[in-house]
């Protein structure tokens, strides 16, 4: 099996999540989108660990670190979001726009 | 053309299908599911790549933890259930799909030229020695994400927590 169709796709859902970043309005579909991104990128090193046949596994063991970083980050960020919410009434990203000049 | 190669197309066929659905759709519950799909996608490509472990944590974690943490987020944000033609920005939309497809065509140019090489499948499990490598040779950042995960845990708690001082309508 060629590793170049899994690379691409990683490519693709890659971009897919950039794309709904910059679209979405509503700031926990923007964290959606951030989660497919960390996907393609778990991907790609599950992908280059079987394409090199590491012996030290670490293309796997990056990707369960990503996995847990993602969890907090996920925590974290719908943490913001609900404090935003409480404060502005609104979920909406085109609102706070308060350090923009 | 093997099997194997087949079922990896129809996989990578599938998961993006998914991730698109994920941006496009107008329904916030039909979003957090297709995440649900893409990512189950994802792990059995991990299967086939055979990295099973990576692909159960993904399960436990993604699919078991953090759709629900969203679910919470877009119940308690009160964003409308049902088709809702505000979720997107419409005047972004020429402008990041232009971006969007640029970086897929740098990455796909750079990714083509650089890697050429065939995905080795494994026999047996990794997880026995995965598990000696995290308590051995990759024990500090074991750790050290520990510290981290406790950190979101008490920042998480910290931020959500309702705030009286903080809720007061002259602070703001």
């Amino acid at each position: 099996m060629s590793i170049q169709p899994i690379l691409i796709g990683a490519a693709a859902l890659f971009s897919i999540g950039i794309y709904g970043i910059l679209v979405r309005r509503n700031a926990v579909m923007v964290l959606l989108s951030i989660e497919l991104i960390l996907n393609s990128v778990n991907i790609n090193f599950v992908a280059f660990n079987a394409m090199l046949s590491d012996v030290f596994l670490n293309g796997q063991i990056f990707s369960i670190f990503i996995i847990t970083i993602a969890a907090a980050e996920v925590g974290i960020g719908l943490a913001i979001v609900l404090m935003l919410f409480r404060n502005r009434e609104t979920a909406n990203i085109n609102e706070f726009d308060l350090m923009k000049w | 053309m093997e099997a194997i190669d087949i079922f990896s197309y129809f996989l990578l066929l599938l998961l993006l299908l998914s991730g698109i659905k994920v941006v496009t759709t107008s329904n916030v519950i039909h979003a957090a599911i297709f995440l649900v799909f893409t990512l189950a996608t994802t792990a059995v490509l991990f299967i086939l790549l055979s990295a099973e472990f990576v692909a159960l944590v993904l399960v436990l974690v993604y699919i078991g933890a953090v759709i629900v943490l969203f679910l919470f987020g877009v119940m308690i944000t009160r964003a409308p259930l049902g088709p809702n033609a505000e979720l997107d920005n419409d005047q972004n939309k020429l402008f990041a799909t232009l971006i969007s497809l640029s970086i897929f065509g740098i990455f796909t140019y750079i990714l083509l030229e650089t890697f050429d090489s065939t995905v080795v499948i494994t026999e047996g499990t990794s997880t026995k020695l995965l598990g000696e490598l995290l308590l051995t040779r990759f024990v500090f950042p074991f750790e050290l994400v520990s510290f981290v995960l406790l950190g979101a845990l008490i920042g998480g708690i910290t931020l959500a927590r309702k705030d009286n001082a903080l809720m007061d309508e002259d602070q703001i």
